[in-house]
C-alpha cells in the first residue's frame, strides 16, 4: 500500500488545451463510457431511454433503428457507427438492448453489460419480453440508475442492487398453481411429479411482500449445449459440449451452498482417466465467488448464492463424446422415373431407454422448386411439411423415446429434376431437447445449504441438454 | 386508451397532477407520474409539466422521488429557471440521514446539465467526498467529473484533483475506480490520469478485491503505465497471469490486451499470452450470447493474422451452427479459410461444400468465394468441388462459381485448363451482371481454350438489345475484340455486328465511346490492337497478397479489445501524433532506425512541413486488392536503388516508423521482387507497389521501381510519400553496406 505522500500527480503538461479536437480527446479516454442505454421493440417503439452523459439527443435512437433495419443479411449488426457514436446491441426477448458510446470501449465489456442487464431484468421482472419490460419500466429505470452513473458501470450484483431497488415488480403473469401442473424445464412436457415447474423459475426474485411469504426455493440447473457434425458415413466429425451449472436462488438468506459433483470427475485432456467411464471435461471455469478448496479432492463447489440467476460453473468438452451421439440418421435419396424425388429417412434415438428426446425437429434441405410433398410417417403425432421458402422439409416429432427408431418416406414433385439436383439434399439439421440427461454424465450428488433453511425451502436439481447445432451430412 | 395528441396528453396530465384529490392519494399520484415518464420515454415533449413535477419531488416516497429526478434530469437544460426551484429540495436531501437518499440527491443534482449549476453543486460534492457512506462517496467522485464537464473551459480545480488522487486509497473499490475515471475526464486535456509507479502497484495489489467490471477498467488504465525495467514488467505480468483464464470475457480480453502491449518488445511473451488465452477466447466463440460469440470471432480472426497456426487444430470450433445468424456464419467462414492447412483442408472443404447449397444466396455465394480462396493454395480439390456445383444449374451458384473461376485463373494460371473445360455450357444459367462479366472476361482471355466461346459470345451479342447493364456491354466489347484476336475467322462477323449496334444504336455514351474506340483501334491494324488489348493472362505476383507474411502482433495490439475489431468505422482520423503515442515501443534496432530517419527528415530547409502521413485505419487485404485493381497508376518512378533491401523485416519496421504500412512482400531472393505498401496522408489513401524486376533485359539499370495509386488524387502527398520512401531506403542501404 502506498503511503500518503507517494500517491502524487505526475508531470502535467500544459498548454495543449484547445489545440486538439474535443471528440478526438474523448475517443482517447481510457475506460468504458456508456453514453446512452435504450431498449426498443422490434418495431422501433421506445421502451426505455436513459441518457447518462448528454452527449447526444433522443434522435440517436432513430439513427440506430434506421441503421439496424437497413442492414442486409450479411452485415454484422452488433456494432454500428453513426457519426461519432457507436451503437452496440444485443437481441434478447425480441427486443433491442442498445448501448451507445463515443469511446473505443471494450466490446466484451459492453456486450456483457447488456447481457447482464437482460439477466437482471429477467430476475426482477420474472420474464424477458416486451410486455414485462413495458409493465416494469420504472423498475428498469431504477436498476439502470444504480447500475451506471455518468456512463460508468458501478455494480451489477443482485445482492447490492436489491438494497436500492424500491419499485415492486409487476409480474406480467400472476403465479398460479395451474402452472405447477405438468410443464417441465423450458416447456418440456413431462408427467414426472418430481420435476420442477418451468414457471416456478420465471417469477420475479423479489416476491410481492406479503404474498405467499416468498417461496423459499433454489434451482440448480445443469444445462448442456451439444454441437455435432456427423459425416455421411456415420463418423463423428465434430462433437463439442458447452455446459454450465446455473443457480437460480429465491432464498432471502443463504450463507453457503455446497454442491457435490461426480467424485470421478476429471478435468483436462492430460489427466489419466479412472476406471473407464469416469466423467470428464476438458476445461472448466467458475464464477468469481465460488470457493474451490474442496474441489480438488472431493469435487465439491462452495458458493454463497445471491438472489437471482447466476452461472457458477462453465465447462467444455471437445471432440470426444463420452456417450454415443443421441441420434443417428440413415437416408436414401432416389429419383424415380418421373420428376419425383424419394427420400427415405430412418432416425434412431440412441439414448438410454428410460429417457426421451422432446420437441425434435429435423430439417432436410430439398432441391429448389420442390412441390407437393406426400409423406408416410410412422405415428399420427408426428408432422411434416414442405417449406418452399427454406427449401426444406421439416419433420417434427414431439416425443422420441430412447432406443426406438422412426421411419419416414417423403415423396416430392420436383420439376426439372436432374441427377445433379440430388446434390442439393444437403446436410440435415436437427433441434431437440433432452430433459433429465447430460451428455457428459455430469451429475450433482448432493446440494446442502447452510444454515439449514427453515422447513419450507425447496431444492431443485434439473438437467437438460439442448442441441446447439446438430448436423448430419447425407 | 384513446389516441391523444401530445398537447392533449400534456394537458390531461397537468390537470391530474394538480388535482388535490390525486395528490393526496399516494398511489394514484405516483401512477400519473409514471405516465409522465412513459410519455417522456416515447419521445413526447412533456417539459411543460416541469412545475408540477418539482412539486412532486418533495415527498418521502423514494420511488416517486426517483421518477421525478429522472424527469428533471431530462428537462433541466430546457427549463433552467424552474430547475433552480428544485435545488433547494435536493440540497436538503443531500443532508438526509439515510445515505441512499443523500447519494440519490447528489447524483441527480449533478446530472442537471445546465449552465450555472456549478455553484450549487460544488459544496455538496466536497462534503460528499468525505461522507462516511461509500455509496455517497462513489457518487461524489463522479460528481467532480460532471462538474468539470459543465464548464469545460474553467481552470482545473487543483484541490479537487488532489482530493481525488488521495481517494485512490479509499477502502471501497468502486470509489477507487471512480476516482480513476473522474481524474481521466478532468485531466483529459493533459493526457488523463497519471499512472506512476506507486499508483500502478497500488492498483495491482487491489485488483483481487474488485468485481469483474472494475477489474476490466483498471486493467485498461494500467495500459498507460510503462514499467521501469524488465524485472518490474515480469513481476506485473506474473501477477496478472491468472486473469488470462478468467471466465468473464471482459476481464480476459482486457488482461490479454495489457499483456500484448506491455510485452511489445518480447514477442515470446506475447505468443505465450495468446496461447494461454486461447481456451477462454475459444469459449467466447461458443458462448450462448450471439453477440459475445461475434466479438470472440472477430478477435480470433485478428490473432490468426499474426499466428495462423494458433487455431489450426481447433478448426471444428468454427463450423457453422445450423441456427446461427448469417453474420456469425460469414465470420466463421472467413476464419476457416485462414486456418486451412495440409491436415484439415479436406474436412474444411467438405464442410464449406455443405454451405454452398444454403437457402440464403448470400451465404451460398460467400461459401463459394471461400472455397475459391482456399483454391489459391489447394487448387485441385477446390476446382473439383466448384465444377460439381455448376451441375446444380442455379443462377446464384453458377454466377458465384464463374466469378471465383475468374479470380482463380488470374492468380493461379495452372488452373486454366480445368476452368476452361468447366465453364462450357454454364452460360444458360447466368443472369446477374457480375456473373456475366466474369464469364465474358474468361471468354475473351482464354477463348482459345474454350471450344464454344464464339457461340456463347454470339448469343450475348444477339441478346444485346435486352441487356440492361452497361458494364456488361463494356465487358462484352472487350471480350469480343480479344476473341477476335485469338480466333478471327469465327468472330469477325459478330464483332462487326456488335460494333455497328453499339456505335449506331447504343444510348449509353460510355458504351458508345468504347465501341468507337475499338473500331478505330482495329483500323490501325491488328498489331496495334493486340498491343492494347492483350495484356498478361495472369498475375501470379498478386498471389503475394494472399500468401502474405504474418502481421506483427504489435500492429494491432493497441486495437485489441476495442470496437475497431468489431468493424466500427474509425470516426476521428487519428492524427500522426496520436498514432505515435499509441504505438508500442519498438525494438532497439528500430529505434536506431527511427532516429536515423528523423535526422534525415529534419535536414530539409526551414518551413517545409514534415510529411503528414499516418497509419490511419488498417486496410484489409481484400480492400487493398479491390482498390489496387480499381485505380490506375498515378505516378511511377525509378528510385535508383539496386535490389531489394537486405532484410525485408527491417524494411517493414522502418516503414512502420514513418507511418507506411507494409501489406505484403515477396521473399528476399525471388525475382521479380515485389512489396505492397499503403499509407494515409493529407486526406488521401496512397497505395504503392515496389518492384524489382531484373529479368527484363535492357531495363536492368532502373533498379527498384515504385508505382503509386491514390484515392483521391493529391500530387503534393505523392511527392512527400516518395521522398519519405527514398529516405528510408537510403538509410537501410547505408546500414546494410
Amino acid at each position: 500500500m502506498p503511503r500518503g505522500g507517494e500517491v502524487q500527480r505526475g508531470g502535467v503538461q500544459t498548454g495543449v488545451r484547445g489545440m486538439a479536437q474535443e471528440s478526438e480527446i474523448c475517443a482517447k479516454i481510457k475506460g468504458t463510457m456508456i453514453s446512452q442505454v435504450f431498449i426498443l421493440t422490434s418495431k422501433g417503439d421506445h421502451l426505455i431511454f436513459k441518457d447518462f452523459r448528454g452527449e447526444a439527443g433522443v434522435d440517436a435512437i432513430n439513427a440506430f433503428y434506421e441503421s439496424v433495419t437497413a442492414l442486409s443479411g450479411d452485415q454484422p449488426p452488433v456494432v454500428m457507427t453513426h457519426k461519432d457514436m457507436h451503437f452496440i446491441h444485443v437481441r434478447q426477448g425480441g427486443l433491442y438492448w442498445v448501448a451507445s458510446t463515443k469511446t473505443s470501449a471494450s466490446p466484451f465489456t459492453i456486450i456483457e453489460f447488456l447481457n447482464r442487464l437482460t439477466a437482471l431484468t429477467k430476475d426482477y421482472c420474472g420474464t424477458l419480453c416486451e410486455k414485462s419490460v413495458r409493465a416494469n419500466f420504472a423498475l428498469i429505470y431504477e436498476l439502470l440508475d444504480e447500475m451506471v452513473d455518468y456512463g460508468y458501470i458501478q455494480t451489477t450484483s443482485t445482492d447490492i442492487l436489491k438494497n436500492f431497488i424500491q419499485t415492486e415488480a409487476e409480474s406480467s403473469k400472476p403465479f398460479s398453481l395451474f402452472d405447477l401442473s405438468n410443464v417441465g424445464l423450458f416447456g418440456a412436457d413431462t408427467q414426472q411429479s418430481k420435476v420442477a415447474p418451468s414457471a416456478a423459475a420465471t417469477r420475479p426474485i423479489m416476491a410481492n411482500r406479503g404474498e405467499q411469504g416468498g417461496k423459499n426455493e433454489i434451482f440448480v440447473d445443469v444445462i448442456e449445449r451439444l454441437a455435432m457434425v456427423i459425416g455421411s458415413n456415420g463418423i463423428i466429425m465434430k462433437a463439442d459440449i458447452e455446459g454450465e451449472i446455473r443457480v437460480k436462488c429465491y432464498l432471502p438468506n443463504c450463507s453457503e451452498m455446497r454442491i457435490g459433483l461426480n467424485e470421478g470427475l476429471s478435468i483436462g485432456k492430460s489427466q489419466l482417466r479412472g476406471y473407464g467411464s469416469a466423467v470428464r471435461v476438458d476445461e472448466c471455469s467458475f464464477h468469481q465467488a465460488v470457493k474451490l478448496d474442496e474441489f480438488d479432492t472431493y469435487r465439491i463447489i462452495k458458493v454463497c448464492p445471491s438472489q437471482g440467476e447466476q452461472v457458477i460453473m462453465q465447462y467444455q468438452v471437445c471432440d470426444d463424446l463420452p456417450c454415443p451421439p443421441p441420434f443417428r440418421l440413415f437416408t436414401s435419396v432416389e429419383r424415380d422415373s418421373g420428376n419425383r424425388l424419394l427420400l427415405y429417412l430412418k432416425l434412431r434415438c440412441d439414448l438410454p431407454p428410460k429417457s426421451a428426446a422432446i420437441n425434435v425437429s429435423i430439417s432436410v434441405p430439398v432441391p429448389k422448386g420442390a412441390i407437393s410433398l406426400s409423406q408416410e410417417l410412422s405415428s399420427p403425432d408426428q408432422r411434416a411439411e414442405l417449406q418452399p421458402k427454406n427449401k426444406a422439409v421439416l419433420w417434427e416429432i414431439p416425443r422420441f423415446p430412447g432406443g426406438s427408431q422412426l421411419l419416414a418416406l417423403f415423396k416430392m414433385e420436383v420439376p426439372g429434376l436432374s441427377s445433379a439436383s440430388l446434390l442439393e439434399v444437403g446436410p440435415v439439421g436437427m433441434c431437440f431437447e433432452l430433459p433429465k440427461h447430460t451428455c457428459t454424465g455430469l451429475q450433482i450428488r448432493f446440494l446442502r445449504l447452510t444454515p439449514t433453511q427453515p422447513g419450507s425451502s425447496q431444492r431443485w436439481v434439473r438437467y437438460v441438454t439442448h442441441s446447439d447445432s446438430y448436423t448430419i451430412r447425407v | 386508451m384513446p389516441y391523444l395528441s401530445t398537447e392533449e396528453t400534456v394537458k390531461e396530465l397537468k390537470r391530474a397532477l394538480s388535482n388535490p384529490n390525486i395528490q393526496s392519494d399516494r398511489l394514484r399520484y405516483r401512477n400519473y407520474i409514471m405516465r409522465v415518464i412513459r410519455s417522456m420515454t416515447q419521445g413526447l415533449d412533456v417539459s411543460a409539466l416541469f412545475m408540477d413535477m418539482v412539486k412532486a419531488s418533495a415527498t418521502v416516497d423514494i420511488v416517486q422521488k426517483k421518477l421525478v429526478y429522472l424527469y428533471m434530469c431530462t428537462y433541466a437544460s430546457l427549463k433552467p429557471d424552474l430547475a433552480l426551484l428544485a435545488i433547494n429540495t435536493l440540497r436538503k436531501d443531500c443532508a438526509d440521514p439515510n445515505p441512499m437518499v443523500r447519494g440519490l440527491a447528489l447524483r441527480n443534482m449533478c446530472n442537471f446539465r445546465m449552465p450555472g449549476m456549478t455553484e450549487y453543486i460544488h459544496q455538496p460534492i466536497l462534503t460528499g467526498l468525505k461522507d462516511k457512506a461509500s455509496y455517497v462517496r462513489r457518487v461524489a467522485v463522479l460528481g467532480c467529473a460532471k462538474m468539470q464537464s459543465l464548464q469545460p473551459n474553467a481552470e482545473i480545480d487543483a484541490t479537487i484533483v488532489n482530493e481525488l488522487y488521495g481517494l485512490l486509497r479509499d477502502p471501497d473499490p468502486v470509489v477507487m475506480v471512480n476516482c480513476l475515471r473522474a481524474l481521466e475526464e478532468i485531466l483529459k486535456h493533459e493526457g488523463g490520469v497519471v499512472i506512476n509507479k506507486p499508483i500502478a502497484h497500488h492498483l495491482l495489489n487491489r485488483l483481487k478485491e474488485l468485481d469483474s467490471w472494475a477489474q476490466g477498467e483498471v486493467l485498461t488504465f494500467l495500459l498507460r503505465y510503462k514499467p521501469r525495467g524488465e524485472d518490474e514488467l515480469f513481476d506485473m505480468l506474473s501477477l496478472l497471469d491468472g486473469l488470462l483464464h478468467s471466465s468473464h470475457a471482459p476481464v480476459m480480453a482486457a488482461t490479454l490486451r495489457l499483456f500484448l502491449q506491455l510485452a511489445a518488445p518480447h514477442p515470446a511473451v506475447q505468443a505465450d499470452a495468446l496461447e494461454q488465452a486461447r481456451g477462454p477466447l475459444l469459449a467466447t466463440c461458443g458462448s450462448q450470447s450471439r453477440e459475445l460469440r461475434f466479438a470472440g470471432l472477430c478477435h480470433v480472426q485478428q490473432v490468426l493474422r499474426s499466428q495462423p497456426a494458433q487455431f489450426g487444430v481447433h478448426y471444428k470450433r468454427f463450423f457453422c451452427g445450423y441456427s446461427e445468424p448469417a453474420y456469425i456464419k460469414f465470420r466463421k467462414m472467413e476464419i476457416l479459410v485462414e486456418l486451412v492447412n495440409d491436415e484439415n483442408v479436406g474436412l474444411v472443404l467438405e464442410e464449406l461444400r455443405g454451405y454452398c447449397t444454403d437457402v440464403s444466396p448470400e451465404l451460398a455465394q460467400a461459401a463459394i468465394a471461400a472455397i475459391g480462396r482456399i483454391g489459391r493454395t489447394y487448387s485441385e480439390k477446390c476446382l473439383d468441388i466448384l465444377t460439381g456445383l455448376l451441375g446444380l444449374k442455379q443462377e446464384h451458384i453458377t454466377s458465384a462459381v464463374v466469378q471465383t473461376f475468374r479470380d482463380l485463373v488470374w492468380l493461379c494460371p495452372q488452373s486454366t485448363a480445368t476452368v476452361c473445360q468447366a465453364v462450357e455450357g454454364c452460360e444458360e444459367s447466368l443472369q446477374d451482371s457480375e456473373g456475366k462479366q466474369a464469364l465474358l472476361w474468361l471468354l475473351g482471355m482464354h477463348g482459345g481454350q474454350i471450344s464454344n466461346a464464339p457461340y456463347v459470345l454470339e448469343s450475348h451479342i444477339d441478346g444485346l438489345k435486352t441487356e440492361m447493364s452497361s458494364v456488361v456491354k463494356l465487358e462484352l466489347l472487350t471480350a469480343a475484340v480479344r476473341l477476335f484476336l485469338l480466333r478471327p475467322a469465327e468472330t469477325q462477323d459478330m464483332l462487326g455486328r456488335l460494333l455497328h449496334y453499339c456505335i449506331e444504336e447504343e444510348s449509353d455514351m460510355n458504351v458508345h465511346d468504347r465501341a468507337l474506340f475499338c473500331y478505330r483501334l482495329l483500323e490501325c491494324g491488328l498489331e496495334e490492337t493486340r498491343r492494347v488489348f492483350q495484356g498478361p493472362k495472369s498475375d501470379p505476383c498478386m498471389g503475394v497478397l494472399t500468401g502474405c507474411p504474418q502481421e506483427p502482433i504489435n500492429s494491432w495490439a493497441s486495437k485489441f479489445n476495442t470496437l475497431w475489431l468489431l468493424g466500427a468505422s474509425e470516426v476521428v482520423p487519428a492524427s500522426s501524433d496520436t498514432a505515435a503515442s499509441d504505438q508500442p515501443a519498438h525494438s532497439s534496432q528500430g529505434d536506431a532506425l527511427a532516429e536515423a530517419v528523423d535526422e534525415q527528415l529534419s535536414i530539409p530547409e526551414e518551413g517545409q512541413q514534415s510529411p503528414d502521413l499516418s497509419l490511419g485505419a488498417p486496410l484489409s487485404h481484400e480492400a487493398f486488392e479491390r482498390h489496387w485493381l480499381e485505380l490506375c497508376v498515378t505516378h511511377r518512378e525509378a528510385l535508383g536503388f539496386q535490389g531489394p533491401p537486405s532484410a525485408s523485416e527491417s524494411l517493414q519496421a522502418a516503414l512502420q516508423l514513418v507511418k507506411i504500412q507494409t501489406l505484403a512482400f515477396s521473399r528476399e531472393s525471388t525475382t521479380p521482387w515485389k512489396a505492397y505498401l499503403y499509407t494515409h496522408g493529407s486526406g488521401t489513401l496512397i497505395l504503392a507497389e515496389l518492384l524489382q524486376d531484373e529479368s527484363e533485359a535492357g531495363n536492368s539499370s532502373t533498379g527498384l521501381v515504385v508505382s503509386l495509386k491514390q484515392l483521391p488524387e493529391n500530387k503534393m502527398a505523392i511527392q512527400e510519400f516518395v521522398s519519405v520512401l527514398r529516405t528510408v531506403l537510403q538509410t537501410l542501404t547505408k546500414d546494410g553496406s
